[in-house]
């Protein structure tokens, strides 16, 4: 049958091609060492799959044809909110839905819950798990950004290897992560924050409700009395991969924040930045977005950093 | 091409399947189980047609790949009510014509079952929140939501 003839033409109603998927095979793993197993025998033709929001799709759009699909959604070492060290341990298979119900994630980083809670709608919070988010490595996940200003650690494992690298670390280019095609992306650390810090999430869709950010920013302040005394600032969806706005938090270090500052700090994100348009948005209004999103981050931090959280 | 034996609770009954495991569950359900309330719209994860229940909470059938649903519950709106005696939700839908064409019909449903679940009396802005996922492009969105606001009452109030 003839269906290239109809590709240009859309329809709102019933699609007019229903891709199929191409054959794998599939394994549902128990383990961490069963998977790493199995990426170690398949390189590169195999893809581990969690929650299947990213994965799927892209199958369907044959953007990636795996031979071999790694089912790790099921293995229990994976799926944990823990107390670690002086902080918490998130597992890379954690959903949406479970991050955004937690109480210890609610108290040790609530950034991450508000940003969680952000996340699509309802359906993809109880599919989506924050690894998923991570490894797929858009410049507009959501949860990236709050896990920046937390200053988190993630842990990755390979055949008899393991490390430990800083987020910002994790995403040398657009869509793109460090992991190496042996390794599993295993769990998410978060140290405690200083006392009197205050943070904030804020992002912006084209629509309220579910939608992908054309902007989004994290903040997480830490105040002595009235002064910034120490400040991290996270955007995304305005490069090619989440970014630290460094030199915004430089004016704020040290400085009574107050209405002169914010207008200052508005000018400065504005040219940190360099965003590019696209369907979602222009550069231009990314950047007057970004400008009102870090002013409005910046005093709610403040404010609840003020309440001594 | 090796196929996967499923077991799994559908619509409260224990049910078998051998699938290939590049089946989707939305597949599954409509063109094995014959289960064909559950619609197929973008087929993307965008619309939310294709709701159902995977251990009592909403999500996207077709975003789910078959062999996951192993050992698990999944509801249908084949499960939520029968024509004799439909489920408060869906008598509602009916009372404030909550239907056009009907076709996002069983994906609202069962989002507004799993929040009247989980909270039985919710806000206009939660169930805004829950139906958020799931577009109707006949009725706009009042009526479906006033339905949601009027079953809540009425379990409440029984």
């Amino acid at each position: 049958m003839k269906i290239e003839i109809l590709q240009d033409s859309l329809c709102g109603c019933f699609q007019l091609v229903h891709l199929t998927l191409k054959h794998f095979q599939y394994f549902q793993v128990g383990s961490i060492e069963e998977a790493i197993s199995l990426l170690e025998k398949h390189g590169e033709e195999a893809k581990i799959i969690a929650g299947g929001t990213d994965l799927v799709p892209k199958l369907k759009a044959r953007e990636t044809e795996p031979k071999y699909v790694v089912d790790i959604s099921g293995i229990k070492d994976l799926n944990c909110i823990e107390d670690y060290r002086e902080g918490l341990k998130v597992g890379a298979v954690t959903t949406y839905d479970t991050l955004n119900r937690s109480p210890l994630i609610m108290r040790k980083a609530p950034v991450l819950a508000e940003a969680a809670r952000e996340v699509g709608n309802v359906q993809i919070r109880n599919l989506g798990t924050i690894g998923g988010n991570l490894a797929n490595a858009s410049p507009a996940a959501d949860t990236v950004p709050p896990l920046i200003v937390s200053r988190a650690n993630l842990k990755i494992i390979g055949p008899g290897k393991e490390r430990l690298i800083p987020v910002e670390n994790f995403f040398p280019s657009a869509n793109a992560s460090v992991l190496e095609k042996d390794e599993l992306l295993a769990d998410i650390q978060i140290p405690d924050m200083p006392a009197n810090t205050g943070e904030a999430f804020i992002k912006l869709g084209r629509r309220a409700g579910p939608d992908l950010s054309i902007a989004s920013v994290a903040v997480a302040l830490t105040l002595d009395g009235d002064i910034c005394k120490d400040v991290r600032i996270a955007l995304g969806s305005v490069g090619p991969t989440a970014l630290r706005a460094r030199k915004t938090e430089d004016l704020l270090r040290g400085e009574k924040v107050e209405r002169k500052v914010l207008e200052e700090c508005s000018e400065i994100v504005a040219n940190e930045i360099k965003p590019i348009s696209d369907v979602r948005a222009s550069a231009e209004h990314r950047i007057e977005v970004t400008k009102s999103l870090v002013r409005n981050a910046v005093q709610i931090a403040m404010s609840r950093g003020g309440r001594g959280r | 091409m090796s196929e996967v034996e499923l077991r799994f609770v559908l619509n409260g009954k224990p049910v078998r399947a051998f699938v290939k495991p590049n089946l989707t569950l939305l597949d599954l359900l409509r063109d094995d189980f014959k289960l064909t309330g559950t619609k197929k719209g973008c087929d993307r994860g965008d619309c939310g047609t294709c709701t159902v229940l995977l251990d009592e909470k909403p999500v996207n059938s077709c975003l789910i790949l078959a062999p996951k649903v192993n050992g698990r519950k999944v509801t249908t709106i084949e499960g939520l009510g029968e024509a004799s005696r439909l489920d408060p939700l869906q008598e509602s839908f009916v009372n404030f014509k909550a239907v056009q064409c009907g076709f996002c019909s069983p994906g609202m449903l069962l989002v507004a079952k799993a929040l009247l679940n989980e909270n039985s009396h919710p806000s206009r802005e939660e169930v805004k929140r829950a139906i958020s996922g799931n577009l109707c492009r006949c009725t706009g969105y009042t009526q479906i939501i006033d339905a949601i606001m009027a079953a809540a009452e009425r379990t409440t109030s029984r």
